[in-house]
């Protein structure tokens, strides 16, 4: 029975149309190809007027299958399926063809515009008169959640869920959870006190019912699908007992061996051997330092083991292993600072009082090093002149494009607690000050207001050579003053440099654990900019925080809040929708071979020994189609990409190239 | 009698998860490149079977591209070194058949790298170009080279799957 196919090409108001001869188009689609009965342009397909027409044409003219010519399947292939459906028509028998985002937007030259939008309008009419009708599969959604990373993003995800009564695994890799925000000291623009708003979050996620907290712990593998994840956690051997511990302390009070805390105090301070990141960590447990532990070196000391009122320090605590049934996983792994010995003439690493962000948060903060005192590297003398250096490592072609958000605001935000703590002056050198969300530009101004100086122009050098009179003993700001015109030097007696956020330095290995991908610079992807700035391309792994890309804490938290809102809706609704894109394998044709059985990584394909014959299991495929381009025999059909349906695509592709069929020539 | 410069007709199979995106970066992001790659979706690149790419070649392409994600980016994992592979293996035989290499290309394209595939087309494109039309069956049907090649590599073909008494 031949198909009856209607086209419809939309003009996307003038992105389409400006360049596509869209009527034209329609014309020679209705007069050329086989199986059109119906062809239309219409000024917004995607419209419910658009939509509307392709649901009567189905109904009147009895259509078969359906053609849209209009943007990227991935953006309205879900709107146009479901028009189908509406109608009547099975969603799989309609084929999109990308004349926007493949066609009008690329292209220069009109005719030759033209000419790609009737390849692909071909090929889409030939494949869709081979598609067959599919039923998407329902499967159940698992109500348990994980999220992974336990800074703010992920902390307020987990909370959102745990306090709707859904059960939420967090998974943190450092000894306790509250991420960045615990090593500031204060947040702009109110100047919050960041322990004080984070804590109380941190101590309702280690008490919280319906939260497993996994601190010290790591994602080891992923399997399954959105609904039905496994997932294998790795949870380190800390070589504390956590069922006996009852955080007292006292071991590490007693512990003789201090090492330089380079996670939580950046370098400024140091941590015993068994050691909390922090006082108010959460979970409270200590955690041995395997590397700087006498014991584990030497073989002697246990002090902690001794001292232990609770008999909970084990040294024999070997990495354990968990399997966790989740439905959908938040991931909220954060960022890393930039490094700035990366940038030679900055001098950090070389010049002892040029600071980064990050250390200044601590030495800012009443419970860090310095017990809040800003003062030089010496631990000493305080400061009378302070400069701080916008976009190190941002916004430069050399090392990140991209603008990091938040160093303006941390920068104004530093200003203020100079003055409020010190006599000393502060200049900022910033390229443009950006302070875009609500209370920013009011911050701006106050700080304008407490005497923080301003200079516009990236450094170009900081040095210790002094030159000029009054230079002597100071670091030297070397700047393009861009507002006055000319070159300046600064001399000051302290430089903080205002490091990029950068992706985690494995945030590639994470994504392909997850099976999310990254962009260039190494943040997640989200499945879409603008619209769904929370999910990924792959169903049931949802994002959160600066993993996605720089952000502040507001930004972090409502992101948290989003992934956890959109999770919380497909465990109320109970099961989701699993795309019919599998393979199959004809009994008949196959020929047991057992060729596809080592091609699928996820162990979908089984042999049948009594039968003699591969089988697939639909539960496991994932529809890549690897074994269907493999299979001798032809044995093996992938649905929705047939090797009939793509021949035919390719027939059409090639509407105007073919010649005809000459017979071939007897042996 | 054909006045028209001569436009290569090329077919791409883009993955859905990486290449397919990248054109829709390179679009959104309003690139320009050549109109000449007329692209098929397929869920992987470990899709295309090497008879496809042959089916092009006879009904009138001039060349064709394949692109996935980059190797140890796969969203089926591995499946893109499948691809890699059988690319492998089909890029010998065509030259065995006397094709030109520019004419079949893998090209890795992340979701992220729209210039990427744009600037792959666009070098693919001209080298086509330069090559001319492919004119597979006249090629075959007049150049007995063609077909001594096609017969030698059935002869290898043969005594590579003998089994040593």
């Amino acid at each position: 029975m031949s198909e009856r196919v209607g086209v419809y090409i939309c003009h996307c108001g003038s992105n389409i149309a400006g360049k596509v001869d869209v009527v034209g188009l329609a014309e020679w689609a209705a007069e050329n190809l086989e199986g059109v009965v119906v062809a239309r342009d219409y000024k917004f397909m995607c419209s419910s007027l658009g939509q509307e027409l392709i649901a009567e044409d189905i109904q009147k003219e009895g259509l078969t299958r359906v053609v849209v010519g209009a943007c990227s399947p991935h953006l309205h292939e879900k709107t146009f399926r479901r028009a189908c459906a509406n109608a009547g028509l099975n969603p799989y028998l309609c084929q999109m063809a990308s004349l926007r985002e493949q066609v009008s937007w690329v292209t220069e030259d009109k005719a030759l515009a033209d000419a790609k939008s009737r390849a692909l309008i071909a090929g889409a009419v030939g494949r869709v008169q081979l598609q067959e009708p599919l039923q998407p599969t329902e499967v159940p959604v698992n109500p348990n959640t994980l999220v992974v990373g336990g800074g703010i993003a992920g902390i307020q995800a987990a909370l959102e869920l745990a306090d709707a009564g859904r059960h939420v695994f967090l998974v943190e890799r450092e000894p306790s959870i509250g991420g960045h925000m615990a090593q500031f000291d204060k947040t702009f623009p109110t100047l919050d006190c960041s322990a004080c708003i984070l804590t109380p979050k941190m101590s309702d996620v280690g008490q919280h019912d319906d939260i497993t907290l996994l601190s010290y712990a790591e994602v080891e593998e992923v399997k399954g699908f959105v609904g039905s994840f496994e997932v294998r956690v790795r949870k380190k051997a800390r070589y504390v007992k956590e069922d006996l511990c009852t955080g007292c302390g006292i071991c590490i009070e007693k512990c003789p061996w201090k090492v330089k805390d380079e996670v939580f105090e950046v370098g400024l301070g140091t941590r015993k051997a068994i050691y909390r990141p922090f006082p108010q960590a959460v979970p409270k447990y200590p955690v041995i330092d395997r590397e700087n532990c006498a014991y584990f070196k030497k073989g002697t000391c246990k002090a902690c083991e001794k001292f232990c009122p609770t008999d909970a320090i084990d040294f024999e605590q070997q990495d354990t292993f968990l399997d966790l049934a989740v439905g959908n996983i938040i991931l909220a792994t954060g960022f890393d600072p930039f490094d700035a010995g990366r940038i030679p003439q900055y001098s950090y690493g070389k010049l002892p009082n040029v600071f980064t962000s990050l250390e200044f948060e601590r030495m800012c903060n009443a419970a860090g090093p310095t017990g809040g005192r800003i003062v030089l590297r010496d631990g000493v003398t305080e400061p009378q002149s302070i400069g701080i250096v916008h976009c190190v490592g941002s916004r430069d072609q050399n090392y990140n494009p991209y603008c990091s958000a938040v160093c303006c605001m941390a920068a104004l935000k530093f200003g203020h607690l100079v003055k409020e703590k010190t006599s000393a002056e502060v200049t900022s050198f910033y390229i443009d000050l950006r302070a875009p969300a609500k209370g920013y530009e009011e911050f701006y101004d106050r700080l304008l207001g407490e005497g923080m100086k301003f200079v516009r122009g990236r450094v170009g050098d900081i040095s210790d050579a002094a030159r000029l009179p009054g230079e002597k003993g100071k670091l030297i700001v070397q700047v393009e003053d861009t507002l006055l015109g000319r070159q300046r030097r600064i001399p000051v007696d302290m430089v903080v440099l205002m490091t990029a956020l950068e992706p985690r330095a494995d945030a590639h290995q994470v994504g392909l654990k997850f099976g999310i991908s990254c962009s260039m610079e190494g943040w997640f992807t989200e499945r879409h900019p603008k619209l769904d700035p929370v999910a990924t391309m792959t169903d049931g792994i949802f994002l959160a925080g600066t993993c996605q890309g720089p952000k502040d804490i507001p930004a972090s938290v409502s992101q948290g809040a989003a992934a956890a809102a959109r999770i919380q809706g497909m465990i109320t609704k109970g099961t989701v929708l699993i795309e019919p894109v599998v393979a199959t394998i004809d009994a008949e044709r196959c020929s047991g071979c057992r060729i596809c059985n080592n091609l699928c990584p996820f162990n979908a394909i089984e042999f049948l020994e009594a039968e003699g014959v591969s089988h697939i299991n639909q539960a496991l495929c994932k529809g890549c189609g690897t074994c269907v381009a493999a299979c001798p025999a032809q044995a093996i059909t992938g649905a929705h990409f047939t090797n009939e349906q793509i021949s035919a695509e390719i027939l059409g592709l090639l509407y105007d190239a073919r010649q005809p069929v000459a017979e071939p020539a007897a042996v | 009698m054909n006045e028209q410069p001569f436009e290569p007709k090329i077919i791409g199979f883009l993955c859905n998860w990486c290449s397919y995106r990248a054109a829709d970066l390179a679009g959104t992001s309003r690139m320009k490149y050549a109109p000449n790659v007329r692209t098929i979706r397929v869920m992987c690149s470990g899709r295309v079977d090497p008879t496809f790419v042959l089916k092009a070649f006879a009904n009138g392409a001039d060349g064709v591209m394949i692109a996935g994600c980059h190797p140890g980016e796969c969203h089926y994992l591995v499946q893109n070194y499948k691809a890699m592979r059988r690319f492998a293996m089909l890029r010998h035989t065509l030259r065995a058949l006397g094709m030109e290499d520019e004419r079949i290309r893998l090209q890795w394209a992340s979701a992220a790298e729209g210039n990427v595939l744009a600037a792959a087309v666009d070098e693919m494109v001209e080298q086509v170009r330069a090559l001319g039309p492919l004119n597979w069956r006249e090629r075959f049907a007049e150049n007995g080279r063609m077909r001594q090649a096609v017969e030698r590599l059935a002869e290898e073909h043969a005594q590579a799957m003998e089994v040593p008494a």
